[in-house]
């Protein structure tokens, strides 16, 4: 009976279907990164156009790709944001369901910033002072040992004798894989660690590998929540050591102290002219048949993009990305699509 | 018991003594009377301890800074063509009109004598909402008279001004925030006092839709509410029809055999199905199958359908198993088809209790988040959907994905809307479960 039920109303549904018009607003899905800036484009879009203000959800970069390469088509979404490039596979994956014409459109830099308690102590981290702190296993002449620090001044003397607490991206945000690449191997290799495993005889990848694996006994907690849940458990901890993104960190700037790495401290300046290391690009993905096809698609790509919005001076800086110095270039390339 | 069994010796046992035996027996009653009270005392404390953790955070969302302002709105920006022609004068975007405001505000930082040390013009344009230049534009472009002229209103001031009256921003905490200064605090007291800015109702709070994460200030549950209310209005005109008509079936015509018992036991199971597993479902049949629009009231009551059958399908059943036999027997004696002895006489007398299960149901659903997710309506929507039945198939949120979506945002302004959405749900569902018990007790009938 309960699959007639289904039955039954699948074929209602069907029926209402086709009485349903067609969809006069954009769809965007994707990164949880990307999602603030998106919606504060889509809120001022909906303000100063005639089209009806563009919905975005989020769920994450891989979640947004996968949805964007599901097919074409009005119950497809129209744009994918990702706070990373698209890969090899999941274009071939869009290929395969006939979305052939992907347009990539960068359109700014978001800063990983490391911060604790307001009221804690303050720290000067270089990536090899993280990877000291978080990897799974020491190299010490030759051999792998079991990491077993425990307090932030066995890792650097020059820092106090706190608890090593860190919170950390959990692996199905985008984040954390800036986080090992950029911090954590970063740190291995600065320090000399890789080179003495590859020299060791242990081949490339297994090095990287071995470097890149963070500890798991709870002195580093994976957060598959978003940046309130790091904030809630460093106000529970005040010896926690949050990772988060620049935007949230200056929105709770009266909360949290910023760590400085390798001496500079993250700002919109100093991750724009590349001082501060870890950042990474963020970037949208249009479907370009659907422009054309969906009012205003392409309208708010260029929105996005333009001067007023993603410039520096744009309410997106305010908010804190980092303006992309070669905008001029990606404003190019979104007018050229669909033509 | 037979004469043969040796009796052992009784123990002369009193009225006015109470033996062990007895004594134990009390005991043991007394101590479960205290469990009993423990486990009713641990659920009201836990009640307690959430309700005044949300009651804190979230009643100061019902109130709201306001600032009211001269603007002027001169020609010269806002249309230079001088036609009142709206395609040209909707080229001014929500940039143009910001620096109006902060005219507006320097204009009545001046007039009412404030003097701030080391108030910057950035700070002064700040201190209103971002919204009120959307709010400006909006009223230019509905009455392009009124350019050239200077016109009153009322705007939403900043989140964080807004937050130093609820006790969430201090002058201490000013000091280290990025977003808010300590002169703007010292501003906000001076027009305070001056009746610029006032402290009111926040009726935005239930009119208007989601704002993106710089304006906390502006952003509402209106949207929220309505796609709430289309989905409760699909489920009911789905679910109760759907559900009340399997279970007369079953209950009333259907043979007893395996097959029913196999639908029994499928409908027990559907009950306790994790409700994430409906929207999977739902984006298979309903969005990618059928080709419904994504982020729909539609699908979502499609799908909260699907999870609150079984739970109606049990309720009607129930109560249509207690109507007592010898009123379909009486029915039927004086010569009453099945079809007239059920409508007739059973479904009346079990109306009572099928409506209370149709309206936990709804509770329920109401409540409901998981599904929503897979199928497009945890999103940021700030446009309101059309009137039904247009308005089903157009974008909307809802109550419980609003509260979801908001405890995510970076700015702490949002902790408090959270909250208030939360306190909102509650009257809703608080209001739905008292509709339910009443129903119960004015018309529920006893055998």
């Amino acid at each position: 009976m309960s699959l007639k039920l289904i039955a039954a109303s699948a074929i209602a549904i069907t029926a209402v279907a086709s009485a349903a018009s067609a969809r006069d607003q954009v769809q965007v899905a994707g990164s949880s990164t990307v999602l603030p800036y998106a919606s504060i484009v889509a809120e001022a879009f909906g303000e100063n156009f005639d089209f009806p203000t563009p919905v975005v959800e989020s769920g994450g970069s891989s979640a947004g790709l996968k949805r964007f390469c599901e097919g074409l088509g009005e119950n497809t979404i129209d744009i994918a944001n990702a706070s990373r490039a698209i890969r090899e596979k999941e274009i071939k994956a869009c290929a395969e369901a006939g979305v052939t014409d992907i347009v990539e459109v960068r359109f700014g830099y978001d800063g990983i910033v490391f911060a604790s308690d307001i009221n804690g102590n303050s720290f000067e981290f270089t990536p090899v002072d993280w990877y000291k702190a978080l990897t799974a296993q020491h190299f010490v002449d030759g051999a792998l040992v079991e990491n077993t620090l425990t307090t932030w001044d066995q890792v650097n003397p020059a820092f106090a004798a706190q608890e090593i607490q860190a919170f950390i991206p959990g692996t199905k945000h985008g984040t954390r894989e800036v986080f090992e690449e950029k911090v954590i191997l970063q740190g291995c290799e600065d320090g000399g660690y890789f080179d003495a495993m590859v020299a060791s005889g242990m081949d490339e990848d297994t090095a990287e590998e071995t470097c890149m694996s963070i500890r798991t006994d709870g002195r580093s907690v994976d957060i598959d929540g978003d940046y309130t849940e790091t904030l809630a458990r460093i106000d529970a901890d005040s010896n926690g050591i949050g990772v988060f993104g620049l935007a949230f960190y200056e929105n709770n700037t009266d909360k949290l102290q910023v760590a400085t790495m390798n001496g500079v401290v993250p700002t919109v300046e100093a991750i724009a002219t590349g001082e501060y290391p870890v950042s990474r690009p963020l970037y949208f993905y249009i479907k370009e048949a659907h422009i054309g096809v969906i009012p205003g698609l392409k309208e708010y790509a260029s929105f996005f993009v333009s001067d007023d919005i993603a410039g520096g001076e744009g309410p997106l800086a305010a908010y804190g990305l980092v303006a992309d110095p070669e905008l001029a270039e990606t404003q190019g390339v979104v007018d050229a699509a669909g033509n | 018991m037979s004469d043969a069994t040796p009796q052992a010796p009784r123990k002369s046992s009193s009225l006015l003594s109470v033996d062990t035996q007895t004594q134990k027996r009390n005991s043991a009653e007394n101590r479960f009377k205290n469990y009993g009270l423990i486990a009713v005392m641990a659920g009201l404390l836990a009640l307690v301890i959430l309700l005044t953790s949300i009651l804190n955070n979230g009643l100061s969302s019902f109130q709201q800074s306001f600032v009211t302002i001269e603007v002027e709105l001169p020609e010269a920006k806002l249309d230079k063509s001088g036609t009142r022609d709206l395609t040209v004068m909707s080229k001014v975007t929500t940039f143009g009109y910001a620096p109006l405001l902060t005219a507006a505000m320097q204009a009545v930082i001046e007039e009412n004598g404030v003097e701030i040390e080391g108030l910057t013009k950035k700070e002064i344009g700040g201190f209103v909402s971002k919204d009120s230049a959307a709010q400006l534009r909006d009223f230019v472009l509905a009455n392009p008279e009124v350019v050239g002229t200077t016109q009153s209103f009322t705007f939403l001031a900043n989140g964080r001004i807004d937050g130093y009256y609820k006790g969430r921003v201090t002058a201490a905490s000013a000091e280290l925030d990025k977003n808010v200064s300590p002169a703007q605090l010292q501003l906000a007291d001076a027009l305070l006092d001056a009746g610029v800015l006032t402290n009111g109702f926040n009726t935005g709070f239930f009119t208007k839709g989601d704002a993106s994460g710089q304006r906390p200030e502006a952003a509402g549950l209106g949207v929220a509410i309505l796609g709430s209310l289309y989905m409760m209005i699909v489920v009911l005109c789905l679910a109760l029809p759907i559900g009340v008509a399997a279970s007369i079936y079953l209950e009333e015509f259907a043979a007893k055999n395996r097959f029913t018992d196999l639908i029994e036991v499928n409908i027990a199971n559907l009950a306790a199905v994790p409700s994430i597993v409906f929207g999977i479902l739902g984006l298979a049949i309903f969005i990618n199958f059928a080709g419904l629009p994504q982020s729909a009231p539609i699908v979502g009551g499609l799908v909260l359908t699907l999870m609150t059958l079984p739970t109606i399908i049990i309720a009607t059943r129930a109560s249509l198993k207690s109507v007592p036999p010898s009123i379909r027997q009486a029915a039927l004696g004086i010569g009453a088809s099945k079809m007239q002895s059920v409508f007739h006489h059973v479904l009346p007398l079990a109306a009572p209790g099928i409506l209370t299960g149709t309206i936990i149901g709804l509770a329920q659903a109401l409540g409901e988040t998981a599904p929503l997710l897979l199928i497009g309506m945890v999103a940021f929507v700030k446009e309101f959907p059309g009137a039904p039945p247009e308005g089903f198939f157009d974008p909307a949120s809802a109550l419980p994905v609003q509260v979801f979506n908001w405890t995510q945002r970076s700015d702490p302004a949002f902790v408090e809307r959270a909250s208030g959405a939360i306190i909102v749900l509650l009257v809703f569902l608080i209001l739905m479960n008292a509709i339910a018990v009443l129903l119960r007790r004015r018309f529920e009938r006893r055998w």
